[in-house]
């Protein structure tokens, strides 16, 4: 129930309601609770709503630190 | 795709595996208390590739699950109401109540709407003028904003014939009240990504402090999975209990201040019924006095009768304080599949039993 999937806003009407794609396909969510959103951000959608803008720097930081363990000396 | 696949890369997987079992040494339970957690570690086969030092076990984190039979049945009484239709999350339709389940009574010809969001359900209303339209809430952090949005929208489109039957619960709340049971010991939580989404890292802060428990936010990908346990077994092995955040690209510390506004102007914390644990001190939120002309309970005067308990034989209670594992259910995959569910463990797609059963019991 709690599911949430990456999805990009491809188009936003003027009331917030955003046509976000997962995967190839479109689906609608409000974007009440993130309303600074705008087209091209990556959301977590959830239940219809998206629910958080995904960070692309904090993204590429996580990734940066697990590519590091490939780093440790066996 | 992105902010997926990247989070899948099995050569990074190994090394972060191969890196869990170098600093893990003493035996460690961790508890991940979110049902998308459960499918995740047992979709990627997680447990299977866990040193014997680490067990990971599943708690409370299935709203559908911790639904108590008397809040199914008050939400069947209410669907046969006359004039009444009744809109749900699809999760919720199969789990029994203590005489019936919502999809029992939709056969029977009662008007039961599964809808995907609560704006479907504000549109059922807006299309049955004639007809009552209640929603039955229940979810935790994630998804009680936009049950929150649905009423604050209601109100503003002047919708007379909306209203929710409010069962949402708090997750930190839960985590606590299983420590203080003390059945089973935890030496750290791996903590809902989404829920944090909305709530932020804050509101775990006691329990690392005053409990003393480690707490890793995390995200729902193999590798965020993974570097969770690293961090955790890190922190148990160190002697140390904070709260940090691995799914950094959707946790920021503060939350979703958007969201959480709009939960403080509807609701307000209440005690809340959870099955297999029962009354947890402030677990839930109800509307708040303002809002009660949409508040089914109000509206209502609902009189079921007591409830019954979980089916002979049943383990859910257990499996859902981390007390039993899945298999360990005398009904599991006998009596007991996801093809002729007993307990709400198997019915819904985020219960323990359920992913045990599908993904298999390693």
């Amino acid at each position: 129930m709690c599911l949430g999937i990456p999805a990009k806003i491809v188009k936003i009407d003027e009331r917030q309601i955003a046509e976000i794609e997962i995967g190839g396909i479109i689906r609608k969510a409000s974007l009440q609770l993130v309303p600074e959103a705008k087209v091209g951000d990556y959301v977590i959608a959830h239940a219809g709503f998206a629910i958080q803008i995904l960070d692309e720097k904090e993204a590429q930081e996580t990734l940066k630190l697990l590519e590091a363990f490939s780093e440790i000396p066996e | 795709m992105k902010y997926l696949s990247e989070y899948r890369d099995p050569v990074l997987a190994q090394k972060v595996i191969e890196n869990i079992k170098k600093i893990s040494h003493t035996p460690v339970n961790l508890m991940e208390v979110c049902g998308t957690h459960t499918v995740a570690i047992s979709k990627n086969g997680i447990r299977q590739v866990m040193p014997k030092t680490v067990t990971l076990l599943s708690g409370p984190g299935c709203p559908v699950c911790v639904t108590a039979n008397e809040d199914i049945d008050k939400a069947i009484w209410l669907a046969r109401q006359s004039g009444v239709i009744l809109a749900t999350f699809g999760d919720m339709m199969k789990v029994p109540g203590s005489y019936s389940s919502l999809s029992a009574e939709k056969a029977e010809g009662v008007d039961i709407r599964v809808v995907y969001s609560t704006l479907d359900a504000l549109q059922i209303a807006d299309d049955n003028p004639d007809k009552k339209v209640i929603f039955f809430g229940v979810g935790f952090e994630t998804t009680s904003p936009t049950i929150a949005l649905s009423i604050l929208e209601a109100r503003k489109r002047g919708l007379k014939n909306y209203s929710v039957l409010a069962r949402h619960k708090l997750i930190p709340p839960a985590m606590a009240a299983l420590l203080s049971l003390g059945e089973v010991k935890l030496h750290g939580f791996i903590c809902p990504g989404h829920v944090s989404t909305i709530i932020g890292s804050k509101p775990y802060k006691f329990i690392a402090e005053e409990h003393g428990i480690p707490c890793v936010i995390s995200g729902f990908e193999p590798l965020d999975v993974l570097q969770t346990i690293y961090m955790l077994v890190r922190q148990a092995e160190n002697g140390e209990a904070r709260v940090e955040v691995q799914y950094k690209r959707s946790v920021r510390s503060e939350g979703n201040t958007t969201a959480l506004k709009i939960l403080d102007e509807v609701f307000e914390v209440c005690d809340a019924d959870w099955r297999g644990i029962g009354i947890i001190p402030n677990s839930g939120f109800k509307l708040k006095e303002d809002y009660s002309d949409f508040d089914a309970d109000k509206i209502f005067d609902v009189e079921v009768p007591p409830p019954k308990d979980d089916p002979p034989g049943c383990s859910c209670g257990e499996i859902l304080r981390g007390v039993k594992f899945p298999y360990q259910c005398k009904l599991f995959g006998k009596a007991c599949t996801p093809e002729r569910p007993i307990g709400p463990c198997m019915v819904s797609s985020e219960g323990a039993c359920a992913a045990y059963y599908r993904y298999g019991t390693g």
